[in-house]
C-alpha cells in the first residue's frame, strides 16, 4: 500500500501530464484546421497536372520513344521507396502505420529477389527504419526548420529522385504516405510515381484534340518531372494534415486515460486517508476504555 | 459581352487567380509570346520566365511575372499551372536584384543544358526590364 504522501506526489504528476496532453490537443486542433485547409488547397493543382499528363499520354503513339518517366526503363530491378513520415512524436499510430506498410512492401520485394533502395523524408521514420534496413537507406531527408509543407521542399525530393533516375540507379520508385480520410482515420498508402501508372479512370476522359507547342513529347519531358514533384507535395500535405488529425486523436485520448487514472487515485487516496482517521480513532477509543 | 473567358492560375499551394470575365490573355509560352483569345483552339504548352498579361473586359490590365509552368486552354478556359509567380505591382525589387544575380550566375556556368541556356537568358533579360521601372 503506498503511502498518503506517494498518492498525493502521483495524483499531481498526473494531473500535470493530463495539462501537458491537454494543450498538446489543442495545439493540434489548431494546426489541423490549417493543414486540412492547405491540403484542400492544393488538390487542384495536382488534378489538373494529372488531367494534363493523362490528355498527352493518351496522345503519344510512338511508345518506344516516350519518355523513361513515363513507360519506365523496361526493367523491374531495383525499387526505390519514398518513405515521408513526420519529424515529431507523440502522434499516436501515425509514424508506425506508414512504417508497418513499408515493411511489409520491403519484404515482399526482398522475397522477389529485387534490390531495394529508400530514402526518409522525416525523421521518425528513419529512426524507426535504420534498424533493420539501414543499409539500404541511401538519403534522409528532414525539413525541421519550415513549419507548413511548402512546394519547393518538395522540389528538391523531386529533383534528388530525377537525378538518381538518370544515372540508372533505380528502375520503379514509390512513395508511402499517409492520406487524410477524417480525424480519426487516415489510409497508408502506397503510390507509384515512376513509371507513371494510369489510373483507372480513363474512361471519363473526354478524347479532346490538343495543339501542342512545342511538341508532346518535349512537353512530356518537361512536365513528368513537374508531376513528381507536385505528387511528392501531395503526399507531404496529406502527411501533415493527417500528422496533426492523429496527434489530435491520440492526445484526446491520453487527456482522458490520465482523468481517469486521477479519479482511481483520488478514491484511493481518500480511502488511505480514511482509514489513516479510522485507526488512529480506534486507538484512541481503545486507549480510553483501558483506563 | 460574348468575347469573354474564363482564367484559372493555380499555384501548388493555393488558388491563386480565377477570373471569368477576361478578354485576351498574353503568355510567355516556350517559343515565344502567345495571345490567347476566346474560342482558341484546344491548346497546351509550357511557359518560359516571362511576363503575363491578362486583360479584361473593361481593358484593364494586369501584368505577372511567372517563371515556369504549363498553360491548358480548354472549352474557353485558360488553367495556368505555376510555382513562381508574382504580381510586378506587388513585387519586391530588391528580391528581384537577388533573383537576377543569382540567374547571370546560373547563365555563366558552362555545363548547361541548351534549353537551360535558353530559360536562364530569358529570365535574365525580364528580370532586368523590371528592375528599370
Amino acid at each position: 500500500m503506498p503511502s498518503l504522501d506517494d498518492l498525493r506526489k502521483r495524483i499531481k504528476s498526473v494531473k500535470s501530464t493530463q495539462k501537458i496532453t491537454k494543450a498538446m490537443k489543442m495545439v493540434a486542433a489548431a494546426k489541423l484546421r490549417k493543414a486540412q485547409e492547405n491540403a484542400e488547397k492544393g488538390r487542384p493543382y495536382s488534378e489538373k497536372m494529372n488531367n494534363i499528363i493523362l490528355n498527352l499520354s493518351s496522345s503519344i503513339t510512338d511508345k518506344e520513344n516516350a519518355p523513361k518517366l513515363l513507360v519506365g526503363t523496361g526493367n523491374e530491378k531495383i525499387h526505390l521507396c519514398i518513405v515521408l513520415t513526420a519529424d515529431r512524436g507523440l502522434c499516436g499510430g501515425f509514424n508506425t502505420n506508414i512504417v508497418k506498410k513499408t515493411k511489409s512492401f520491403f519484404e515482399k520485394i526482398k522475397s522477389e529477389g529485387k534490390s531495394l533502395k529508400i530514402i526518409t523524408v522525416g525523421s521518425k521514420g528513419y529512426d524507426q527504419l535504420k534498424r533493420v534496413y539501414g543499409e539500404q537507406i541511401i538519403e534522409k531527408i528532414s525539413f525541421k526548420d519550415s513549419k507548413v509543407a511548402n512546394y519547393l521542399d518538395a522540389e528538391v525530393v523531386g529533383k534528388k529522385i530525377i537525378d538518381l533516375f538518370e544515372k540508372n540507379k533505380f528502375d520503379i520508385c514509390t512513395i508511402f504516405y499517409n492520406q487524410f480520410k477524417n480525424v480519426i482515420t487516415q489510409i497508408p498508402q502506397e503510390q507509384q510515381i515512376i513509371p507513371l501508372k494510369s489510373n483507372e479512370n480513363k474512361k471519363n476522359l473526354v478524347e479532346d484534340n490538343y495543339e501542342f507547342e512545342p511538341e508532346e513529347d518535349e512537353i512530356l519531358s518537361n512536365l513528368l518531372p513537374k508531376n513528381i514533384s507536385t505528387q511528392i507535395f501531395k503526399g507531404m500535405l496529406e502527411n501533415s494534415a493527417s500528422e496533426q488529425g492523429s496527434r489530435m486523436t491520440a492526445m484526446d485520448s491520453a487527456t482522458r486515460n490520465a482523468g481517469e487514472l486521477v479519479d482511481k487515485l483520488t478514491v484511493n487516496y481518500n480511502r488511505s486517508r480514511q482509514a489513516a482517521i479510522t485507526k488512529e480513532l480506534i486507538e484512541i477509543i481503545s486507549g480510553a476504555e483501558s483506563l | 459581352m460574348s468575347n469573354v473567358f474564363k482564367v484559372e492560375i493555380i499555384n501548388p499551394e493555393k488558388y491563386f487567380l480565377s477570373k471569368e470575365d477576361v478578354t485576351e490573355v498574353v503568355i510567355p509560352a516556350f517559343e515565344g509570346d502567345m495571345g490567347i483569345l476566346k474560342d482558341h483552339i484546344s491548346i497546351i504548352s509550357f511557359l518560359r520566365p516571362g511576363l503575363l498579361r491578362i486583360i479584361n473586359a473593361k481593358s484593364s490590365e494586369e501584368t505577372y511575372y511567372v517563371e515556369d509552368g504549363i498553360i491548358e486552354f480548354k472549352n474557353n478556359c485558360l488553367s495556368v499551372l505555376t510555382s513562381n509567380i508574382f504580381d510586378i505591382k506587388k513585387i519586391d525589387k530588391n528580391k528581384v536584384r537577388d533573383t537576377l544575380v543569382k540567374a547571370e550566375k546560373e547563365g555563366q556556368n558552362p555545363n548547361i543544358s541548351d534549353q537551360a541556356k535558353y530559360l536562364v537568358n530569358h529570365k535574365i533579360e525580364v528580370l532586368k526590364s523590371l528592375t528599370l521601372n
